[in-house]
């Protein structure tokens, strides 16, 4: 088969059979690009992890970019992109349009303030998972910058975008200073 | 005009959202209330759904929100806003990965970020409690209502549910059964 059309349905099947997101993702994509269609190896996982984490927008859609540039160069990342999110658009695309006919049934209703509060259980195990993996590094100022953005965000409604750049900008020139110290101590 | 603002937000999105779907919500958050594009409830029920249906929760929402404020059309364009930015990003850093891997400034930027998504998670997760526990403001009478208490246990259950991994998709099953019996019951 054509190497960009396996490309295509290999992320088609990949987009369509993961639920819960871009980490959820990555044991499938691990299956069928390195062991089943011999693509990367699995060094070229643990890059794409550690590159779909230190870039911003969806793991999913980072993952599917570099595993079809890496395969078959631009046309691959085009297919491989459009792979993965062409079942979620078609099936968010149905269940919208079936949901604004039955939205006004009461227990429909019902239904969705059952879930809301299953989301809120939802959102308190991801903020736990997160809170761990940057826990794991026991830095004082990364509890700061958690405090800051929490209360930047949530009380002072400060634009989420500029929470980010300014924790990034925050990051690099703390850790810049930091190791002028640390030769500075060297010396 | 609405459908340019409605790219623009999601690739602004797309642009600056590090560490997967939930970090996502206070950014579709903040971008949603300048545009008046949905409701809390609204969010919150995205983000149900989007759990619940395959595929990358930021495209999930990103199509959900676009089929909403501009039909298809609008979720073509939100889609591609989300995508665009991820994907040039890749292909430019796809040929020089092994120095970008090591550079000392994208670790420097990362130590910042890492803490401040977890800071937006919690912000999320405020405002979806608040919505949850208290839909019509945050008043001492809330504490009398019977849907407050409803909703509290419903949270507390889910919540053990989670963190022993249950699968999200039967925690959000249990609870829209449960909601739809509490609801004709308490007739809410």
């Amino acid at each position: 088969m054509n190497k960009n059309l396996d490309l295509f349905l290999t992320f088609m099947k990949i987009g369509a059979f993961t639920f819960g997101g871009g980490y959820a993702m990555i044991p499938l994509i691990q299956k069928e690009v390195c062991e089943n269609k011999k693509w990367l190896n699995e060094k070229d996982i643990t890059d794409i992890v550690a590159i779909s984490e230190s870039t911003p927008g969806p793991i999913a859609i980072n993952a599917a970019t570099f595993v079809g540039y890496k395969t078959s160069g631009f046309l691959g990342a085009c297919l491989a992109t459009l792979g993965v999110v062409l079942p979620s658009f078609l099936i968010i695309s149905l269940i919208s349009l079936i949901l604004t006919r039955f939205q006004s049934i009461r227990a429909v209703k019902y239904a969705f303030m059952g879930i809301r509060a299953a989301v809120l259980a939802l959102i308190l195990k991801a903020l736990w998972m997160m809170f761990r993996s940057v826990q794991k590094k026991k830095k004082t100022i990364s509890y700061v910058i958690m405090g800051l953005s929490l209360i930047l965000t949530a009380f002072l409604r400060i634009d989420a975008v500029f929470v980010i750049i300014g924790c990034g900008l925050f990051g690099l020139i703390w850790s810049f200073l930091n190791r002028k110290e640390q030769n500075n101590g060297t010396d | 005009m609405a459908l340019i603002e409605l790219f623009l937000a999601f690739l602004i999105i797309g642009a600056f959202t590090f560490g997967g779907g939930y970090a996502m919500i206070a950014m579709i958050q903040s971008e949603a209330e300048r545009h008046g594009w949905l409701t809390q409830e609204e969010l919150v029920d995205f983000v149900a759904l989007s759990e619940s249906t395959p595929g990358p929760l930021a495209v999930n929402m990103a199509t959900f929100v676009g089929i909403r404020t501009g039909g298809i059309l609008g979720a073509i364009i939100a889609t591609l806003g989300i995508v665009l930015p991820s994907f040039i990003i890749i292909l430019i850093i796809a040929k020089c990965f092994e120095k970008y891997k090591k550079s000392k400034a994208v670790g420097g930027i990362m130590s910042g970020l890492k803490p401040a998504v977890v800071g937006m998670i919690g912000a999320a997760f405020i405002s979806v409690a608040r919505t949850v526990f208290f839909p019509s403001g945050i008043r001492l009478s809330a504490f009398s209502s019977a849907s407050f208490w409803l909703f509290l246990g419903l949270f507390a259950v889910t919540t053990v549910l989670a963190f022993k991994k249950v699968h999200p998709i039967k925690i959000i099953l249990l609870s829209a059964v449960i909601g739809i019996g509490a609801g004709y019951r308490l007739n809410l």
